[in-house]
């Protein structure tokens, strides 16, 4: 689905990226993982063409991002934070993507889901912060697309939204998606992850199961898994 | 009684003499204009009628009077000049006359009078012509309503439409004049009128005087010459209502005036021409109620001019009003309108309540360094301009017109 | 590219300041009517006026838009959609909503005052096309200079500094140079200088209509040709378009470059 190959990224004097090699297959739902500053929404932004990397390919379904900007129509991508125009109303923005992507009716049952009808006469700069999340969440998963970017999707959400949330994730795993997860939340990222990758000083420190994870930091669960990567390294 | 017997004698005698009339036409047992002249007795009629008469060096020599009946054609050939009048009381009347000769050593003319007086010439037509109508040491006649087509390039060898040379009272009304290199010109000629003349697309001037006092000329028309009217060397010439239109490039005027004393300038029109007028050392003359529109330069003052008095005059959306290229001042300005004037009549008297400075520092910087032009209407010289309207170091600190008027002059 | 147009325009025209510009300028327009009482002279100050405001609202107003408008670019940005066509629709939204408050705003005034049956509706005519032209090179210089400046104190610092030296400086400066090298030949010199300064261009166009007589004073052969025939008038708006497609191609340049 995606391979990363030797990726460098600068930005200024700071290295973020140094050579990173990743490759994710097709299905499944892989956790992006890394101390903060690790380069993490770099890695993400690369993938979808928003930040140029300074070296280094990366191959979406096969096409070399840098050809091709087509690509992007197959990618839902769930940015990190929500910054809408704030003199838009809830309505209008949803219609106004579904303009500039395509049509789709996806949306009716997302947003009984997340139970946003009451907003959706409101404008964004008046709603909350978790509010803001769950319509930024319905404005990614209303596209089927086969590859889910989704970059810290659990800010702000209550226990409820996240409960379904998950679902969501994983239905959309079941119809064969390849869903992409930076997450700070372990248990959330405990919960639904079949992989994870850990990306450390600029470079993918390890990658594999949490259980293979646990085995080889010799830890009994993953939070200390973690926590055991990340205290080695700075010893 | 016996008064009466004489005047009828009188009479008589010279219908006898005067009513004699000659007719030449292709037909006619005179066929020519030269033979017509030859065999008529003083004060005879000559009819020319249509047709074309290939004759040059006619010669006309006692009093006569020549109509030409639906304007035939004499056609001098380009070998010289065509017409000749050496004889006082002479009318000439209704010819088209074409082809004149050039030539570099002699001024050959369409017409030419020649110390004579009393002379008429009218409803002329000239064409392809060197000079049109020459006066020579005459004096009181009148060259009216002629039309007179030139084809002129170039100054050096193209001649005047209407010459006077040494001549005096002349009057000159409702010509037509065009494409030759001088419209009009007197040299040496006195107490001429000039009146209800069109003058345009001449190689030089319009008008052009030189070394002539005391003339007139008004509601005339001056358009697109090479400069409307030149005034040289000449005193108390008297200037009303003329029209000066699109006077357009480089040395182009609506009017110059050079060494001129003691004229008059009144109610005349100068509109877009590059400069409205330029005047060069000339003295005591009064500009009133002229009216200077779309001008680049209403009027430029080079050199001395003293004690010119600029009254009631209207500038109006001229680039620069007045340009001068010293920074002393001697003239006079009162009471003229200003589109340019910005400041304020508070006891609504009809008279701004700041004294108008009508050079601007940028007219100065122009005449200094003619290309920065270019750089008209930007801020940066409406910033120096204002700087120096403020404290003038540059132009003449007393050239102000101290009562500008709030609305536009009428008359 | 057009959709996002379409939403930068609707976003602009909701905001309150595409009614102030246009309010400015009916009012701008009023005014100078009321006080001229004569519609050529109207024009003639308005033409003084319009190659100063014009720039420099095109340039605050881009900067501005440009910053503000953060939150929408972010939003498009997470889209699958070109980034070139996500900046140019922002900018022609934000440029021709500029220029239709100015040709409205102008345009109404003058239209009751009779524009229609006037002499002075070809200047007029010229006097917009110019604004128009204005309002496209400085949004996209604007626009330009906030890619560029990530910070926008420094952005709108750079925009103002822009606007003064295009609208003031240059003269000063390209006037000292003319006077220095008075010696040599120098209308060739001069007309480049003003070729170089969208702003200068601009004024050559209204120089062309209401100081010909002026112009046609000066003896160089190169300015003869240049204002004596549609020369000028047809170099001045090439110039003019290449001012606006310059900036407009740095513009997708940038937008590819940059990370966000």
């Amino acid at each position: 689905m995606v391979t990363i190959e030797n990726l460098h990224k600068k930005f200024g004097k700071n290295q973020v990226l140094s050579g990173v090699d990743l490759t994710i297959t097709d299905g499944g739902i892989f956790a992006v993982l890394g101390p903060n500053g690790s380069g993490k929404t770099t890695l993400i932004k690369s993938v979808l063409g928003m930040v140029i990397p300074n070296k280094g390919t990366i191959t979406v379904l096969g096409e070399d991002i840098k050809k091709n900007s087509d690509y992007r129509h197959k990618i839902d991508y769930l940015p990190q934070i929500a910054n809408f125009p704030s003199n838009l109303k809830v309505k209008e923005l949803i219609k106004m993507i579904k303009d500039l992507r395509k049509s789709t009716t996806e949306d009716q049952r997302l947003i009984e889901l997340f139970k946003l009808e009451p907003f959706l006469d409101k404008k964004l700069g008046n709603l909350s912060g978790g509010t803001k999340q769950k319509v930024n969440i319905v404005l990614t998963f209303m596209f089927n697309s086969p590859l889910i970017i989704l970059d810290e999707p659990t800010t702000g959400l209550d226990p409820i939204s996240l409960i379904r949330l998950k679902d969501l994730i994983q239905t959309e795993k079941t119809k064969g998606k390849t869903i992409l997860i930076t997450s700070h939340i372990m248990s959330f990222v405990e919960d639904i992850s079949d992989e994870i990758v850990f990306i450390l000083e600029g470079k993918i420190y390890f990658k594999g199961s949490i259980q293979k994870l646990k085995t080889k930091t010799n830890q009994p669960d993953f939070e200390h898994a973690i926590a055991s990567i990340l205290t080695d390294n700075h010893a | 009684m016996k008064h009466l017997f004489s005047f009828i004698a009188a009479i008589l005698m010279a219908s006898s003499t005067i009513a004699q009339t000659i007719e030449v036409c292709k037909s006619c047992p005179i066929s020519s204009l030269k033979d017509a002249i030859t065999q008529a007795k003083d004060f005879d009629t000559i009819i020319v009628k249509k047709g074309t008469y290939k004759e040059y060096n006619i010669i006309i020599n006692k009093p006569l009077t020549i109509i030409g009946k639906k304007y035939p054609v004499i056609d001098g050939e380009l070998k010289g000049e065509i017409i000749t009048i050496i004889s006082d009381n002479v009318t000439v009347d209704g010819l088209f006359i074409i082809n004149v000769g050039t030539s570099y050593t002699e001024d050959y003319a369409a017409i030419r009078v020649q110390k004579s007086k009393n002379f008429f010439i009218q409803n002329l037509v000239l064409e392809k012509l060197f000079f049109g109508i020459y006066i020579e040491k005459s004096r009181d006649g009148k060259v009216f309503h002629n039309k007179i087509i030139g084809d002129a390039v170039e100054e050096y060898n193209s001649g005047n439409g209407i010459q006077l040379w040494y001549s005096k009272n002349i009057q000159i009304e409702h010509n037509f004049v065009q494409h030759v290199r001088d419209g009009i010109y007197l040299e040496f000629s006195d107490d001429c009128l000039i009146k209800n003349n069109v003058s345009t697309l001449n190689v030089r001037y319009g008008l052009h005087f030189m070394f002539s006092n005391d003339d007139t000329y008004q509601n005339n028309t001056f358009e697109n010459n090479g400069a409307g009217v030149a005034v040289m060397f000449s005193k108390r010439i008297k200037m009303y209502q003329n029209l000066f239109k699109e006077n357009w490039g480089t040395a182009s005027y609506g009017m110059l005036l050079k060494e001129i004393n003691d004229a008059e300038i009144i109610g005349n029109i100068f509109e877009d021409n590059t400069i409205g007028i330029n005047i060069e050392g000339s003295n005591r003359i009064n500009y009133k109620h002229n009216t200077f529109t779309n001008n680049g330069w209403a009027i430029k003052v080079k050199g001395a001019c003293y004690t010119n008095k600029f009254i009631e005059n209207n500038f109006l959306y001229n680039s620069f009003d007045i340009a001068y290229n010293s920074n002393v001042n001697d003239n006079e300005f009162n009471k003229n309108y200003w589109s340019n004037y910005t400041g304020y009549d508070l006891d609504k008297n009809g008279i701004g309540d700041v004294p108008y400075r009508p050079v601007k520092l940028f007219s100065y910087i122009v005449n200094r360094t003619p290309e920065t032009i270019i750089l008209l209407r930007s801020m940066f010289i409406d910033i120096i301009d204002f700087s120096e309207k403020v404290s003038p170091v540059f132009t003449p600190d007393d050239l102000l017109d101290n009562n500008p008027q709030i609305k536009k002059l009428t008359w | 590219m057009l959709k996002i147009l379409k939403y930068s325009f609707y976003d602009l025209m909701r905001s309150r300041w595409s009614y102030v510009y246009f309010a400015f300028y009916l009012l701008l327009g009023v005014v100078l009517l009321f006080l001229n009482n004569d519609l050529s002279k109207a024009v003639i100050t308005l033409m003084n006026v319009i190659i100063i405001l014009v720039p420099l609202i095109g340039t605050i107003f881009g900067v501005m838009y440009y910053y503000n408008s953060k939150e929408f670019t972010e939003l498009l940005l997470a889209q699958p959609l070109k980034r070139s066509s996500i900046f140019l629709g922002q900018y022609l939204g934000v440029a021709l909503s500029l220029s239709m408050s100015l040709i409205l705003g102008l345009g109404i005034p003058f239209m009751f005052y009779g524009l229609f049956k006037s002499s002075a509706i070809w200047d007029f005519s010229l006097l917009l096309i110019t604004g128009t032209f204005l309002t496209l090179i400085f949004t996209a210089l604007a626009f330009n200079i906030a890619l560029s400046n990530e910070n926008k104190i420094k952005g709108f610092g750079y925009a103002i500094l822009l606007w003064l030296f295009l609208a003031v400086i240059y003269d000063g400066l390209f006037l000292m140079t003319l006077i220095m090298f008075e010696d040599y030949p120098l209308d060739k010199l001069s007309l480049v200088g003003t070729m170089l300064n969208p702003i200068d261009l601009s004024r050559t166009l209204i120089l062309l209509k209401l100081d010909i007589s002026a112009l046609l004073g000066y003896t160089g052969a190169v300015f003869k040709q240049f204002f004596g025939t549609n020369f000028g008038l047809i170099v001045s708006f090439i110039m003019l378009t290449v001012w606006v497609v310059l900036p407009v191609l740095r513009i997708t340049f940038k937008a590819k470059k940059k990370d966000f």
